[in-house]
């Protein structure tokens, strides 16, 4: 019991440190009253826990969040789903337990908003007039995208998709321990949108090679990433180490191959490259389909006009988390249009910038916190191993433990704080307490 | 760069087991720790036969300390990767090593009782 409770503390220290930030000891601070009609669009991580900071910042303030899902999903676990470590059940939990008493939840999906008239319509017909609206509805998985594809598929025929919930995560281990024992080809897929978690493609590869090598087949398969750019990683110097992985482990690289259709009975890959289309064979297939904004996002002219234009982020300023053309609006987290950011690590640097800017405009002030584009991603290696990859919008490291954890490595640590600490401090996180 | 406050490490180990249990540990590691201190000021010395016995758990707890974090982390010796590894193994083991030393020591002298006192060279 010492130990266990010992070595948590210490494991607990170091999670914390992963995701830490700087307003959280600013947080507790005498509560503006107020009348203000708070709309936040979400009860995922960045719209649960604002919701929690704003009803310790605000009194009297009429807070409503809007989404129609009962169950709230911890998705930094799908990787772990998928790779057989955890049951579906490990990322489910239910929306409504945490969120705060004195808050408004309408269990339904937002059709439109109307940012002249200052109005959130649902698809059941209920509206809701806002003086403050927050977008955190998350991000929409287009599978149709993927010609051939469905996701009935998932779990048969050598195809895996780890993004698509709880219920396929397990799936796809199915269908990727299949892989891991008869070996073959497996071909490992990224889409060319923005992603949430861009070393997720990265994780299940490293998983499931280092699950087949355990059982020792990997002199059986054949690993093939299939990168969207010239790239395996947005950030540079990350991208390099992880090519200089991939050598180490044998896989192949195929960059510039953006899946473009499935053919599960032939078990055939159609791949949009530079050179044209290009077809690959398959044993295991792991499909993550391009991500966009919900439609209503785009619908309501809330997009940028100029910039991802076919996947419709929110036109935010990317240090406030401000609408640029509608100041009493807000993005967080996946559906945000700023260049990185879209992880819970990144989530739990925002929401503290968001609820700073809010918070001083009902009072009557300009905030001055700034979101810098932290984006964190424990980049599994091996199951053991993984690496605390840090940066921000400049492609810089910013290693939480600078000379203590270095961020390029393959730790033991990291993986303890993964697999260990992770969740319970986005848990912390989801009720405002880290 | 960051700034990581007490208040928010005690909320990440409630998230991590759970409210009542989180402080049921804390509980049952202090009355461990305050036994401890009651048997020493009690018996006014240590009891080498007794801190024999319970030097010679040390490398019991160590090892059942680092085993049990392997076990819950799915992980091994192998996944050592650099120099941090090496020291929290060894932090691991060491913090497995004086808690059930002191375990044992308490457990000892709590059964045993003050008499056995007189075994001990002072």
């Amino acid at each position: 019991m010492m130990d266990r409770r010992q070595f948590m503390t210490l494991a607990s220290l170091a999670g914390a440190g992963a995701l830490a930030n700087p307003q959280v000891a600013g947080a507790r601070v005498t509560p503006i009253a107020t009348q203000a009609r708070i709309v936040i669009v979400g009860a995922g991580a960045a719209g649960t826990a604002l919701a929690n900071r704003l009803v310790q910042r605000l009194d009297g303030a009429k807070i409503t969040i809007i989404d129609p899902r009962r169950e709230h999903l911890y998705q930094p676990g799908l990787s772990l789903v998928a790779a057989g470590l955890k049951p579906a059940g490990y990322v489910v939990s239910s929306t409504a337990d945490w969120l705060p008493s004195g808050v408004t939840l309408i269990p339904d999906a937002v059709a439109a908003v109307d940012p002249e008239t200052r109005k959130v319509s649902t698809t059941g017909g209920q509206s809701v007039d806002y003086d403050f609206l927050v977008l955190a509805p998350g991000l929409v998985l287009d599978h149709d995208a993927i010609e051939g594809f469905s996701l009935d598929m998932v779990g048969t025929n050598g195809i895996g998709a780890l993004y698509a919930g709880p219920n396929y995560a397990a799936r796809t281990w199915t269908a990727a321990a299949a892989f891991t024992e008869t070996g073959g080809k497996g071909v490992f897929t990224r889409p060319a949108t923005e992603m949430k978690c861009a070393g997720a493609p990265l994780k299940h590869t490293f998983l499931i090679d280092d699950i087949a090598r355990r059982a020792g087949n990997s002199g059986k398969t054949e690993i093939v990433y299939a990168a969207h750019n010239d790239a395996l990683f947005s950030v540079p110097i990350v991208s390099e180490k992880v090519r200089m992985l991939f050598a180490d482990r044998g896989f192949a690289t195929a960059y510039s191959h953006v899946l473009k259709s499935v053919d599960a009975e032939k078990k055939i890959a159609t791949f949009t490259t530079p050179n044209g289309e290009q077809e690959m064979d398959y044993d295991y297939l792991h499909v993550i389909p391009p991500q966009r904004a919900p439609e209503f996002i785009r619908q309501s002219g809330l997009s940028w006009a100029d910039r991802w234009t076919d996947q419709g982020w929110v036109e935010v300023d990317m240090h406030s988390l401000r609408h640029r053309r509608y100041p009493d609006i807000f993005a967080l987290g996946d559906v945000a249009g700023v260049p990185k950011g879209k992880t819970a690590a990144s989530v739990k640097f925002q929401v503290p910038v968001v609820e700073d800017h809010l918070v001083a405009l009902i009072d009557g002030r300009e905030g001055s916190a700034s979101y810098a584009g932290y984006t964190s991603c424990p980049m599994i290696t091996a199951i053991g191993r993984a690496m605390l990859v840090e940066f921000d919008y400049d492609n810089n490291l910013v290693p939480s433990f600078p000379g203590v954890i270095a961020p390029l490595e393959e730790l033991w640590i990291t993986w303890l704080m993964k697999s260990v600490a992770l969740k319970a401090t986005y848990n912390a996180m989801l009720r405002g307490r880290a | 760069m960051e700034e990581m406050t007490f208040g928010t490490m005690i909320a990440v180990a409630e998230e991590m087991f759970g409210r009542g249990l989180f402080w049921a540990m804390v509980a049952v590691s202090a009355i461990v720790t305050l036994a401890y201190i009651y048997v020493l000021i009690r018996d006014r010395s240590v009891n080498w036969r007794k801190f024999l016995l319970a030097q010679l758990s040390m490398p019991v707890g160590a090892v059942a300390a680092v085993v049990f974090v392997q076990a819950v982390t799915d992980s091994s010796l192998r996944d050592i990767g650099g120099p941090i590894d090496v020291i929290l193994l060894l932090g691991i083991a060491l913090v497995g090593a004086i808690g059930l030393a002191i375990v044992v020591y308490t457990a000892q002298s709590l059964i045993r009782g003050k008499s056995s006192v007189k075994d001990g060279v002072r």
